[in-house]
């Protein structure tokens, strides 16, 4: 087989994979949305005055963060059924990817939080303001724009790796283009149109985000 | 079957995959530090060509999935006449990916070390090559070392990806074993620790002793 | 450490119940202690000023009164309550977060750096406590915040964010959101030394009418002698933990008995 570029191909598997794209989308959205909740959750947990709580969800993050992906999508998918217990592909897909994300965005958060300086919360404290207010009025905003950037990649970055969702199953955009081109015996268009779609989506996305930081900044008066 | 039965029965074959994975990894590193350090220094050209080329290098690799990327340099370079045995393919698109990101941290490394630096070097009339080897680049190495550890992490993590293509390596063994025993904690859960272990006892533990090695050689320890 | 809790009494009842007492309060550091068994009363409309080389205890003084530090033995009172205490069946245990939130509504406090919040502009600073503390109605909030910053002389910056702000226009805005919420005692902590000379006066005029036309009791920590000698009540002189000395501004600066005392002013003199 030699190179060439099948135009008719191309305009025929097109619409097949825009279509999974928005499922790859469904699925960053999705997974996303997990992993900015719950990265709170792990950063704010590992600010309580327990010890041992602040150093498990430590580990626990640790892990997470240094084993890959692909396999926790894995062991998410089959360590259900082991105990009876059926995960759909998307279920667990989406189990796996938010927490993996959860657990960078913790990171993120951690750092964000521990910039803001001491001085703000012993401001609160003389205004005599309740912990939760001290977080939700002053402290998280001023934590959430040196938390953009971090934020932003990992959008980029959860989008990214959705699909290794493929693996269990997902008819995300690669899962499509390998069922493509295992019907076709056609590899060149599909792969290098889902290679397209994913710079089409994350450039402008990255510009984006940096545009959308600096507006965050400008409106909490912080420039 | 007891765990320990277990580890009996199929320890060698994650022996064997460790080994693989360790492999990847290193072979890997080699090529994506290099890739690093090319398009990092291209990416400061003064020319505007050598700048674009590495621009377009580092938006292509960083702004699309290693997936995609591993799968086209499997299925479609071939098409082209290039025709990589997977084990090559494997550390070949995950070097190239990780590369591109790497180049950005060389670039800030170099960028960060003070300007100061780079007018009294030439005050001292040093020619331009002599600048950057003998005064920039120890610098540089210096700063730029701690997040090429995580960068060395993601690196470990993104060749589990090469077992989709058939490579033999330690995620590739734990889904065979798997889909024999359908022990599906001891098959996955035993690889994440293992992969757990090279990151945090092997790769961390390395790459805090480089920094200390290179501290204290610029004398700043 | 266990203390008998049982020396101390309940409340402070009487006549001449002072507005703060610190009562043989220990504050340390593992070994380090930074204040050694306080002893020191501030009358109801007191100003009291607290000098003393750095690493006295001096601003910790005023971080205990504001609950922004834990005391290791002792009693606070403020305003014959116990502080740092409660009382539970009799005796006096430690406060609980409820009863240091009820406590800390009679304190405010002004800082070096001013810890203004910068994502809100200077009136939204001043509200935002009396809205979601005290409860009040944003336009009731919005009318007392007004009024302080008029006071302060910044009617014209009510909606710029601190970042716009100098130095000395931030600190008085400190003080206004420190006011906003009608606190007995006021605690100022170094709150000109983080400020350019030419704008230090804007900030101490604005405490010099607090002392004349407001009856509030003020705890004052500063290195600026003259202000201090010519705005307070009291002047107290701490070193290593401990008050070396005490007395009228025309006592103290002109007369100290101590030697401590003596080395410290004229070194503090000689430096400007």
């Amino acid at each position: 087989m030699g190179f060439d570029w099948r135009w008719d191909f191309t305009f025929e598997i097109l619409p097949r994979l825009l279509l999974a794209t928005l499922n790859t989308l469904l699925a960053a959205g999705l997974g996303y949305a997990i992993a900015v909740v719950l990265g709170l959750v792990l950063a704010l947990a590992q600010r309580t005055p327990s010890r041992v709580l602040t150093r498990a969800v430590r580990e626990v993050v640790e892990f997470i963060r240094s084993t890959p992906l692909v396999l926790q999508i894995f062991f998410v998918y089959y360590v259900g059924p082991q105990f009876g217990i059926r995960l759909s592909p998307w279920t667990s897909g989406m189990i796996a990817i938010g927490l993996h994300y959860a657990s960078y965005l913790s990171e993120v958060y951690r750092g964000g939080l521990e910039s803001v300086p001491k001085g703000q919360w012993e401001a609160a404290r003389a205004l005599n303001f309740s912990t939760a207010r001290t977080y939700f009025r002053i402290i998280i905003p001023q934590a959430l724009p040196p938390s953009l950037a971090g934020m932003g990649n990992y959008l980029v970055g959860i989008f990214k790796d959705t699909p290794m969702l493929s693996v269990i199953g997902v008819a995300e955009l690669m899962h499509t283009a390998n069922a493509i081109g295992s019907e076709s015996y056609r590899f060149l268009e599909p792969y290098t149109l889902v290679g397209v779609i994913f710079l089409l989506i994350s450039l402008p996305t990255a510009a984006l985000i940096r545009v959308f930081e600096s507006w965050v900044r400008k409106k909490l008066g912080l420039i | 079957m007891s765990y320990f039965e277990y580890l009996a029965e199929f320890g060698p074959r994650f022996v064997d995959g460790t080994i693989i994975t360790a492999l990847q990894t290193v072979l890997a590193a080699v090529l994506a530090i290099f890739i690093a350090f090319v398009a990092g220094l291209m990416r400061m050209s003064p020319n505007p060509l050598i700048r674009g080329i590495a621009t377009v290098y580092i938006e292509i690799f960083r702004g699309t999935s290693l997936l995609v990327q591993l799968y086209w340099i499997f299925f479609v370079l071939p098409l082209f006449g290039i025709t990589l045995e997977k084990f090559t393919a494997g550390f070949v698109a995950v070097g190239m990916n990780l590369g591109a990101y790497g180049a950005e941290l060389v670039r800030g490394g170099i960028l960060s070390v003070p300007r100061g630096q780079w007018e009294a070097a030439l005050a001292l009339n040093m020619s331009p090559t002599k600048r950057m080897i003998r005064i920039i680049f120890p610098q540089a190495l210096l700063n730029m070392l701690p997040p090429w550890g995580n960068l060395l992490i993601e690196l470990l993590k993104g060749t589990a990806l090469v077992s989709l293509i058939s490579v033999s390596d330690l995620m590739f063994e734990a889904k065979q074993i798997n889909s024999t025993t359908f022990l599906s904690i001891q098959a996955f859960g035993t690889a994440l620790v293992i992969y757990y272990v090279m990151a945090r006892f092997a790769i961390t533990p390395f790459m805090r002793w480089l920094e200390r090695f290179m501290s204290r050689k610029l004398g700043r320890a | 450490m266990s203390e008998d809790m049982s020396a101390y009494p309940l409340r402070l009842e009487g006549d001449d119940v002072p507005m703060v007492r610190f009562m043989n309060v220990t504050k340390s550091y593992g070994a380090l202690v930074v204040l050694d068994s306080l002893d020191l009363d501030v009358a109801a409309g007191e100003m009291v000023s607290v000098i003393g080389p750095s690493g006295s205890g001096k601003t910790t003084v005023l971080r205990m009164l504001m609950t922004l530090e834990t005391i290791n033995g002792g009693v606070i009172y403020v305003d014959g309550q116990p502080l740092t205490h409660m009382e539970k069946n009799g005796v006096l245990v430690p406060a609980s977060e409820k009863h240091l939130r009820k406590m800390r509504a009679d304190i405010g406090m002004c800082f070096q750096h001013f810890n203004l919040f910068p994502h809100m502009t200077a009136v939204e600073n001043c509200m935002e406590a009396p809205v979601h503390v005290l409860g009040l109605s944003k336009k009731e909030a919005r009318e007392r915040s007004l009024e302080l910053l008029q006071m302060v002389g910044l009617e014209d910056k009510v909606d710029q964010h601190p970042s716009r702000l100098s130095g000395g226009q931030q600190q008085r805005v400190a003080i206004a959101r420190a006011l906003a919420m009608r606190p007995k005692v006021m605690l100022f902590d170094e709150v000109t030394s983080a400020l350019d000379p030419e704008v230090i006066g804007e900030v101490t005029n604005v405490i010099r009418e607090l002392v004349d036309k407001h009856n509030l009791t003020m705890l004052m920590v500063t290195h600026q002698m003259g202000f201090a000698k010519e705005i307070s009540d009291r002047v107290c002189f701490f070193f290593g933990g401990k008050i070396e000395e005490q007395g009228s501004p025309d006592e103290l600066f002109g007369n100290p008995q101590k030697e401590r005392t003596q080395q410290f002013l004229s070194a503090v003199m000689e430096a400007g």
